[in-house]
């Protein structure tokens, strides 16, 4: 009877695993090395289910089986105290900070300068520009970025802090032009637009019959009878970006500060500075993000929208999207070199002085930076959609360059 | 006596063959004898029918994603190639004006090429990285001063998209590629002077701005190192606190505490470990900044509350009978632990330590602060070397302007999600193969 309820040969039955030899069952007892080798007599009397044979242990054959934990923690401290002597040599690696549009051109140079040179690649960090000025003022020494890059000039609370913290001798390096363009989906007509008409689309408030009310504006014909009538939706960087700090500043502001209506409605001139970079948030201006690829890539999946971004991408992106005319001028590489396109900024690198001769390389690779064959007219910044500086200045630049070895 | 066997197996089989069909759930929903019933049934079936529709949406989610990045990635795994007639001039390699032997070559193709912007759309042709690869050619054969090679060159990543895309139609419209690029790029592909090749670029390069150069062997070497730090540091520190925990820590308010607080930050964002690493790691222990070693750390702090979790949970499950049995044999509490409770836990403690790798090797909030997130083009080769890892790649690669970035991005998401797997099937490799059912 019992034979017959308990079906032996098939072990696996009770444990619910497959049927597999066990590291471990009946080798302790040292007699037989599986299950179906035992006569079936025995099997009844020393049968029990397979996982509680893992546990039996016959203590004249005991072995202490931590060994395996052993091992593992051994070799992982092991790995730990082979981490810990390795320090960092001193400024063995040119680091840099900061702005996110010049990001895309320093890292050019920096690959180009850690292959061509025996110097290590600089190491490049996206973190805006004002997030670089923050690492870059918290002090001198190895731990603190060389380089801070930035899509506009420092500012006096910056340079405060920098002097603070013992950071007292900077050089700005000019390094070229950055235009910022409206362009939208090469499936809808191009716009042509002037500044007040991008000035009434977008601000938050806008005089009607000399008041000032909330942006009544829904298509782009309210704005300007010549204009489409099309929704207007206009997909741009959100406040944290330089690109949007300078958009505001050479778009709105001009069409805005000398209204009669706003001056009615902020006689001081610094509020009446931030009112008018105020843009509009009942999702007519939509805060895409940091990341300018996206703009690109919404401006295709909707082709009545415009984007806000700057010339590298448009560039990049000529099949795809095309930049609006804005005032008269559309945004070319000759235009914004020009200066006749009119929404253009300056990009700037800073330098500790403190750091050359410390930092190894960093000399050299500014004045690889503003050298003829990456900054210059035809250099290969140019095919990254970097609008080179006119050449007295870039002459400047890297005379300021060559100063530092001194 | 057979006779009756054979009687009353016939009386059995009849009465099997006499008995209603067996209750089923069909039966009654196709013939209804109640309001109620049928009430109930179409309750049953708009369950079923929800539950299915939800697997199915979040199914199309998943084949979605899969599909964007197979389709998008793929083509970055092949790479165009010209063949171009290269003279090394011995004036020319002294000078290492390799850009200029390029060019040259270029220019031997096609003479007629002599306006100074047609010039610029010539060489752009090639990759701007074809120097330094000419450059590597040199130094490893010096013997080929003076002569004459033909060499397959990568060329650059616009080439290389309107090649494997063949976007001749787009070219027309105005685009990246000029009408006389096309012209050319036409021309090398009939004279069989322009093939594609396996991408091997992609895998032994670091980070470049030349989408064709780019490769992710910095970043993958990068999170290896920075998760080799992360185990060492997280999986001692984690055990060892459950253990303790677990086993030894008397049960008072203050031990309450404690759990209530493991419990909680691993409920915590990835982020504020970021700041945490960056005052602690970076400001108090000055680590070197953008390395691996300090990454690992902060990955390490984010997951040992898991890992607590977890090694807590797998002893929980070691039945009493085990300690009370080696207690009664004469073990003292530490060898109970080492010698019996920890080695049967070991399963789920390894399951639970490499679920938590995986989510500490998709992260790159906290490593946002210690200066991770940054072009790093050199191959890290010790732990205090700068370093990025994998997703910090895709995430990078995708805030690119060029359009060769898109499919560079999508190939780096596709070898993330193969070591996701891999780790993943480890983990359950090791539960079904070692776990204890009690």
């Amino acid at each position: 009877m019992i034979f017959t309820s308990i079906n032996i040969t098939n072990n696996s039955a009770y444990s619910g695993v497959p049927n597999r030899p066990c590291p471990m069952d009946i080798n302790h007892f040292g007699v037989t090395k599986t299950f179906s080798q035992i006569p079936a007599v025995f099997k009844t009397a020393f049968f029990v289910p397979k996982n509680r044979i893992n546990n039996i242990k016959p203590i004249h054959n005991f072995k202490p089986k931590e060994n395996i934990m052993k091992k593992t923690l051994l070799s992982l401290t092991a790995i730990m105290a082979l981490a810990l002597p390795l320090q960092a040599e001193a400024g063995e690696h040119i680091q840099i900070v900061g702005s996110s549009t010049v990001y895309q051109f320093i890292t050019v140079v920096a690959e180009e300068f850690g292959n061509s040179t025996n110097y290590k690649t600089p190491i490049v960090e996206s973190t805006g520009t004002g997030g670089g000025f923050k690492l870059f003022c918290a002090g001198l020494g190895d731990s603190y970025p060389d380089i801070s890059n930035a899509s506009r000039t420092i500012k006096n609370s910056e340079e405060e802090l920098c002097a603070k913290n013992g950071v007292k001798d900077i050089t700005e390096i000019k390094i070229g032009f950055d235009g910022i363009v409206l362009a939208n989906s090469k499936k809808a007509g191009r716009y042509e637009l002037s500044k007040d008409q991008i000035f009434l689309a977008l601000a938050k408030q806008v005089p009607v019959d000399g008041k000032l009310v909330d942006n009544p504006h829904q298509n782009w014909s309210d704005v300007d009878a010549s204009l489409p009538n099309v929704r207007i939706e206009v997909y741009g960087p959100p406040t944290t970006s330089g690109t949007r700090d300078a958009f505001v500043e050479l778009v709105m502001e001009p069409s805005c500060k000398d209204l009669p209506e706003f001056k009615a409605a902020y006689p001081d001139k610094n509020i009446r500075k931030k009112m008018c970079h105020l843009l509009r948030e009942d999702g007519r201006y939509i805060e895409a993000g940091e990341n300018d690829n996206l703009i690109v890539q919404k401006l295709q999946s909707n082709p009545r929208a415009l984007g806000i971004f700057g010339f590298s991408f448009l560039d990049q992106s000529v099949d795809i999207v095309q930049g609006s005319i804005i005032a008269g001028k559309e945004p070319t590489f000759e235009n914004i070199s020009k200066g006749s396109y009119s929404i253009s900024r300056s990009l700037y690198v800073y330098v500790k002085n403190a750091h050359v001769g410390k930092t190894s390389g960093l000399q050299e690779f500014i004045t690889e930076l503003v050298s003829n064959e990456a900054a210059g007219e035809y250099g290969y910044l140019s095919d990254k959609g970097l609008i080179p500086l006119p050449k007295n200045e870039l002459k400047t630049m890297q005379d300021r360059a060559s100063a530092l070895q001194k | 006596m057979i006779k009756l066997f054979k009687r009353r197996t016939r009386i059995a089989m009849q009465q099997v063959k006499k008995k209603k069909a067996p209750f089923t759930y069909k039966a009654y929903s196709k013939k209804p004898k109640h309001k109620w019933l049928k009430k109930r049934n179409a309750q049953e079936r708009r369950f079923k029918r929800a539950g299915f529709i939800a697997i199915l949406i979040a199914f199309l989610f998943l084949a979605s994603l899969v599909w964007n990045v197979f389709s998008n990635g793929y083509s970055a795994f092949t790479e165009a190639q010209i063949r171009l007639p290269i003279t090394f001039q011995a004036d020319l390699v002294e000078e290492r004006a390799y850009r200029k032997i390029v060019q040259n070559s270029l220019l031997e193709i096609f003479p007629n090429v002599k306006d100074r912007k047609e010039k610029r759309a010539l060489f752009s042709l090639a990759s701007r990285n074809a120097p330094h690869l000419l450059k590597e050619l040199i130094e490893t054969n010096p013997e080929l001063i003076g002569n004459k090679e033909y060499i397959w060159i990568p060329t650059s990543s616009a080439v290389s998209i309107f090649y494997k895309q063949r976007l001749y139609e787009q070219a027309k419209r105005g685009g990246k590629i000029t009408p006389s690029q096309t012209s050319w790029i036409t021309e090398l592909a009939r004279s069989k002077n322009m093939q594609l090749k396996f991408n091997t670029a992609f895998f032994k390069n670091g980070d470049s701005r030349e989408a064709e150069q780019a490769g992710v062997r910095a970043s993958t070497i990068g999170s290896f190192l920075t998760i080799l730090v992360c185990i060492a540091m997280a999986f001692p520190l984690g055990v060892a606190t459950a253990v303790y925990l677990e086993e030894f820590a008397p049960k008072n308010w203050f031990t309450d505490f404690i759990e209530i607080n493991i419990n909680n930050l691993a409920a915590v964002p990835a982020i504020i470990f970021g700041l945490l690493g960056l005052s602690i790691y970076l400001n108090m222990f000055g680590l070197p900044r953008s390395s691996s070693l300090v990454g690992g750390m902060i990955l390490a702090l984010l997951i040992l509350p898991v890992i607590v979790i977890a090694t807590r949970n797998a002893l929980q499950a070691v039945p009493p009978s085990i300690r009370n049995a080696a207690a009664a044999l004469g073990a003292t509490p530490t060898q109970v632990v080492f010698h019996h409770t920890l080695i049967y836990a070991l399963p789920g403690i390894m399951t639970g330590v490499i679920l938590s790798i995986s989510r500490a090797f998709g992260e790159t909030a906290p490593l946002l602060m210690i200066g991770m997130v940054a072009f790093i083009a050199d191959v890290p080769k010790t732990l205090t070397d700068p370093a990025t890892t994998l997703p910090v790649q895709v995430y990078l690669w995708a805030n690119n302007p060029e359009l060769g970035f898109v499919e560079k991005t999508a190939a780096a998401i596709m070898i993330l999600l193969i070591f996701m797997i891999l780790i993943n099937l480890l983990a359950i490799y090791i539960r079904r193969r070692f776990e204890i059912k009690w």
